[in-house]
């Protein structure tokens, strides 16, 4: 008996051991780690002493230039060709440059290019010379034929994954070159020495070198990459940059660093040492750890805060917002009666309280939007076509309307979105007005976003939310949307003459006068209404105050280059 | 026993093989696809995509080599994140999910069985109450709530833990807690019914008529039995919380399998929606049979090989 006794002690004894030996270990991990905070911080000492003795003129920067962001999920891709996400593009465009870079104040610059470039009489070749001090993270120099390289890998049929390769179809012989079989050798693209591209473009394109500044015109070290398909999947040797920051690790879906590139041609104006990319889905979560200082920056452009947190912070004035080139909109189906009609598509859009929406629900500030091309791009379109929230005005059109189509009254109609918070809230604002205003029954349809998506290609639907947000600052990003039935297009209007307009603006070469038939198509299209804009987007966001220059764009992306952590933080 | 082991695994490669097909066929039932966008692509370049990705075979073709990517357990690359291996993003977020999950498995299963056996003994006592009022909670409070209670308790007010990621023994605390609770409070519930039936039972008044001591007929006769249904509960359990850890896992960041797993079905992302389905049934299956043969050895009555046998 005793001893059955003692084996049964014995046996707790060891299986308590074990628990305790696990439970010790992991302490013991914890400790580490919990001790690690410790330990960077001491490293970050070492940091200041040399980023002081460095940058002893400098006033305002404090010691420890680490920048803690978020940026939602794991970058699909950080292979320049093949990104094709705003959360790609917020890495790459840190770690990359292409010829030319958009400041902070929106313009722009040289960056590989020495200077601007050399453009032809008929605005159809381009010689671009690329800077002498522009070198690659392994010590190569960054030269045209690595401009050629990366571009036409793009271009090149065989490589399927390259979603983004119409960024390119402005070059000659491009699109020909992916889809049509033409020879990659005839695109418009030369490096003429290891310092000189030249590109010829298919027409005049007054966005060029906007688009020169876009991810997918990178470039990539040729004689690194060449030949090793997954170059760009782990940081590794060779995942070699040129941009102001490097890439230190990439744990997957979890964290991505990047430390300042010393031999970045302008490093003298990088300030920040350290950028922290977290990877943490969850909008609330994001902005728990904002208010626990565990990030300096929530919100756009690389994160969204939560709708609910939104107006307590504008109350204590610490929300930025900053205008974004993209409108939200509801797209109607012009070949599903009732808006078949146009009267009736524009009692619809009349009847829409957009002030209402911005104000009380999405509450960022976005504008009222009552024309297509966003403000940012043309000042003029914070008025609009048409008056916001015009009850009788569209009453007036609804009778119109349904006398053309011999009806009485509006049978009901169904208003589609994708599932998400926000979009269900407008939905609902949006059907309230629409039966008070027009009493009409409206049924609230919402569909998971790849379901929605098809539902919306196969034109089945009346009323569909959309957005749209800018690839580069130029209107014709809105309006060729709309120039044939496909594509982004979901609505099924087309116009020979707006179709025409459009064509005719790609060959103007005079700025005024393409804005001028720019400006007549966006009449024509708000004319006819295949579409009820709601608003234009906004970046919304809150930093730490001692969170500096950090430029936000108003294309969505955000660059850390001229970003400094000010010495408010000591404070 | 080996005769039943072999029979086992054999109903577990047909499992498997029903699993395949129908999830395949659900997967290609489903609308949209792995290259829908707000920016819908130019034709001829979705084309070519398409092509890349084998989605312009015929169905059976697709289906077989699937079946043949099952067997081999090399699924190719993800769609979405270009590039990147099924089998490197299991193998990469895995442990995430097996460490958060074992933690939360040895809490649910500690205090659960501890709640349990205490109500059992104080039954309708103090004791009782309070371990069933616990228990309620936990099953009816859901997960996201408790973890965002724990988040507000815990980091924001008290500053002892961090609020998210998943970087140290710290950092798991809470997401484990939060996943525990529930699991927890149905085991605490399991162990008191269980336990109070036992207690009643005619062999453990024969032991303490006997003389034996309380602490020795509680321990030695009394759990020993009660334990029965809470192992068989473990099977399913191990599942739950490794597939189920999707929501603690984004509202605390953490880059485990369960988000991996509910976000592939989300992006059409058929190469990993198949890799992921397969190597969570295998789990399932597995843990059911070892939970099977556990039983066996706890409990003499059950004789694993015979029974199988017989069937």
């Amino acid at each position: 008996m005793n001893w059955k006794r003692w084996s049964l002690f014995l046996a707790l004894v060891l299986t308590m051991g074990i628990f305790l030996a696990a439970c010790g270990d992991d302490e013991e991990a914890g400790g580490d780690d919990g001790q690690d905070p410790g330990t960077e911080e001491t490293d970050s000492g070492e940091d200041n002493g040399n980023s002081e003795g460095e940058g002893e003129g400098e006033s305002g920067l404090a010691a420890d230039q680490t920048l803690n962001v978020n940026i939602k999920t794991e970058p699909p891709s950080l292979h320049p060709g093949l990104a094709t996400d705003t959360t790609s593009g917020a890495v790459l465009d840190q770690v990359f440059e292409g010829l030319m870079r958009i400041n902070q104040d929106g313009e722009v610059e040289p960056a590989m290019a020495e200077d601007q470039p050399e453009v032809s009489d008929d605005l159809t070749t381009y010689t671009f010379t690329i800077r002498e001090d522009a070198t690659w993270s392994n010590g190569d120099p960054v030269t045209a034929q690595d401009f050629e390289y990366a571009w036409k890998w793009v271009l090149d049929p065989e490589n399927a994954d390259t979603d983004y390769a119409y960024q390119l179809y402005v070059i000659k012989g491009a699109q020909d070159a992916k889809e049509n079989g033409g020879s990659l050798d005839d695109v418009g693209i030369t490096a003429e020495d290891d310092k000189t591209l030249v590109v010829e473009l298919q027409q005049p394109t007054p966005y060029f070198l906007d688009l020169t500044a876009f991810y997918t015109y990178y470039p990539v070290n040729h004689n690194v990459v060449d030949g090793v398909d997954d170059w760009a999947q782990d940081v590794t040797e060779t995942y070699v940059t040129n941009g102001p920051f490097l890439l230190e690790s990439w744990e997957h879906k979890d964290q991505i660093v990047l430390k300042k590139n010393p031999e970045y041609w302008d490093a003298d104006t990088v300030n920040l040492e350290t950028i922290n990319m977290y990877m943490v889905d969850d909008e609330n979560t994001a902005f728990q750890m904002f208010n626990n200082g565990e990030l300096d920056w929530v919100g756009d452009p690389t994160d969204s805060l939560p709708l609910s947190a939104i107006p307590a912070l504008k109350e204590e004035g610490s929300l930025n917002i900053s205008s974004l080139a993209g409108v939200y909109y509801y797209a109607f189906n012009t070949e599903e009666a009732p808006f078949d009609n146009v009267n009736i598509r524009k009692a619809f859009a009349s009847a829409v309280n957009r002030e209402g929406i911005v104000q009380s629900i999405t509450q960022r500030e976005e504008q009222p939007a009552m024309a297509l091309v966003p403000p940012s791009i043309w000042e003029e379109n914070a008025e609009g076509y048409f008056a916001d929230n015009d009850a009788d005005q569209a009453k007036e059109y609804l009778e119109a309307g349904l006398e053309e189509l011999g009806l009485d009254e509006l049978p009901p109609i169904q208003l589609s979105y994708n599932t998400d918070e926000a979009h269900a809230a407008i939905a609902q604002a949006v059907q309230d007005m629409w039966r008070e205003n027009l009493g009409v029954d409206v049924e609230l349809n919402n569909e998971e976003w790849n379901v929605y998506l098809d539902t919306m290609g196969e034109g089945n639907f009346q009323v569909g939310r959309m957005g749209w947000l800018a690839d580069f600052n130029d209107a014709i990003n809105f309006l060729e949307i709309f120039q044939s039935v496909g594509g982004n297009n979901y609505t099924n209007w087309e116009d020979e003459e707006y179709s025409d307009l459009l064509e005719q603006s790609r060959t103007e070469t005079d700025d005024a006068a393409r804005k001028e038939i720019l400006r007549e198509a966006e009449g024509i299209f708000m004319d006819a209404m295949p579409i009820s804009p709601v608003y234009f987007y906004t970046n919304a966001w809150v930093n730490k105050d001692y969170v500096k220059d950090v430029a936000v764009s108003g294309l969505g992306g955000v660059q850390y280059k001229w970003g400094y952590i000010s010495d408010a933080k000591e404070e | 026993m080996a005769k039943y082991l072999v029979k086992r695994i054999g109903f577990i490669i047909v499992s498997l093989f029903l699993i395949i097909t129908i999830t395949f066929f659900l997967m290609q039932a489903a609308p949209g696809g792995p290259f829908a966008s707000e920016r819908a692509l130019p034709p001829a370049i979705e084309e070519q995509m398409n092509e890349a990705y084998g989605l312009n075979d015929p169905l059976h073709v697709q289906y077989f080599d699937y079946l043949l990517s099952a067997i081999t357990f090399d699924f190719g690359p993800s769609f979405k994140y270009a590039g990147q291996e099924v089998t490197d993003i299991i193998k990469r977020s895995f442990p995430y999910s097996l460490i958060l999950g074992l933690e939360a498995i040895f809490i649910a299963l500690s205090i659960g069985v501890l709640l349990g056996v205490i109500a059992a003994l104080k039954h309708n006592r103090f004791g009782d109450y309070t371990a069933m009022v616990i228990a309620v909670l936990g099953i009816s409070v859901p997960s996201f709530i408790m973890a965002t209670i724990l988040q507000y308790i815990f980091s924001i007010q008290l500053s002892v833990l961090p609020v998210a990621r998943f970087e140290s023994f710290a950092h798991s605390i809470l997401p484990a807690v939060a996943l525990a609770t529930t699991p927890l409070a149905f085991i605490a519930r399991l162990m008191r019914s269980s336990m109070l039936e036992v207690l009643n039972s005619d062999y453990i008044k024969t032991a303490k008529s006997k003389g034996l001591s309380q602490r020795v007929v509680t321990y030695k006769h009394g759990i020993r039995n009660a334990i029965l249904p809470v192992i068989s509960y473990l099977g399913p359990l191990v599942v739950s919380i490794l597939t189920g850890s999707f929501v603690i896992e984004k509202i605390f960041g953490i880059p485990g399998l369960g988000s991996e797993f509910v976000e592939s079905v989300t992006n059409r992302d058929y190469t990993i929606i198949m890799g992921t389905t397969v190597f969570f049934s295998l789990l399932l299956l597995f843990s059911i049979l070892i939970v099977d043969l556990i039983y066996g050895l706890v409990d003499p009555r059950i004789k694993v090989a015979r029974s199988g046998g017989e069937k």
